[in-house]
């Protein structure tokens, strides 16, 4: 079977999770032998740009160490062979159609994705 | 053939509607002889967690019986029965991760520890899945 994620929520809990829930869950179930791919949309597109960092935090004392690395897990993610899909009018949206991007980033339109999901076994939106 | 469907929750209790909802379609999907796989992700394993406990309302002006407060736990626990008696299978798998960064250890009984592994041998033993994520 293969699978295709959907993220479209960026930064959703990173704070506290330290990563993507989604991007983690997908590390650990192709660590689990799966076939799943992943569809950035909506506010996720900016996690395949360039030169995105967490700053340090601390809260009341209790400092944050490992900062959140989206980009990294994405990158990651592609070196294990996933294919990452991001969406093109979202990325024009947010103003960052000409954005350094990650090499591995597979560009999408909205006329694509009909024929990108039916490729797919299942189509997974979180 | 028995129809296997799995459903993947990320919502913690009492914050979403969304969990009711997939709640109500495991219910009908019990009626209609299916096996059930539920694959509970962050803060869903809460869903199953056996100290959630009712309270009285006094701005509804109801003492804790006539409030009869709902909690996602007793929803499972029923489902769970119902799965039973239709001679259905119910596999509840909590994140193991996800519990012990939340302390949920302490679920109902019939929810099982697992991993994302355990997610994609539910998938794919499934005729379909439906996830509903955190928005």
């Amino acid at each position: 079977m293969k699978a295709l994620n959907i993220i479209s929520l960026g930064y959703r809990a990173t704070l506290e999770e330290q990563d993507d829930t989604i991007v983690w869950l997908t590390h650990a179930m192709r660590g689990a032998g799966a076939d799943i791919d992943i569809l950035l949309r909506g506010s996720a597109v900016n996690y395949v740009v360039k030169g995105q960092a967490v700053s340090p935090l601390a809260i009341g004392g209790r400092e944050q160490k490992h900062a959140p690395d989206v980009y990294g897990q994405i990158e990651t993610l592609s070196e294990k062979g996933a294919r990452i899909y991001v969406l093109a009018e979202d990325l024009k949206q947010r103003g960052l159609k000409q954005a350094p991007r990650l090499d591995a980033t597979r560009i999408v339109s909205d006329d694509d994705l009909p024929e990108l999901l039916g490729g797919y076994d299942a189509v997974w939106h979180w | 053939m028995t129809t296997t469907l799995t459903f993947a929750l990320m919502d913690a209790p009492f914050e979403a509607s969304r969990t009711a909802t997939v709640l109500r379609l495991i219910d009908d999907a019990i009626d209609k002889g299916c096996n059930i796989n539920v694959f509970a992700y962050e803060g869903a394993v809460y869903l199953p967690f056996a100290l959630q406990a009712p309270h009285a309302n006094a701005v509804h002006g109801r003492d804790i019986d006539e409030e009869d407060h709902p909690l996602p736990r007793e929803w499972i626990a029923a489902l769970m029965e119902k799965a039973k008696r239709w001679d259905v299978a119910f596999d509840w798998v909590n994140c193991g991760l996800c519990v012990d960064e939340r302390g949920a250890s302490e679920a109902i009984e019939g929810v099982r520890r697992g991993s994302p592994a355990d997610f994609w041998t539910m998938a794919t033993s499934s005729e379909n899945t439906l996830v509903v994520g955190t928005n």
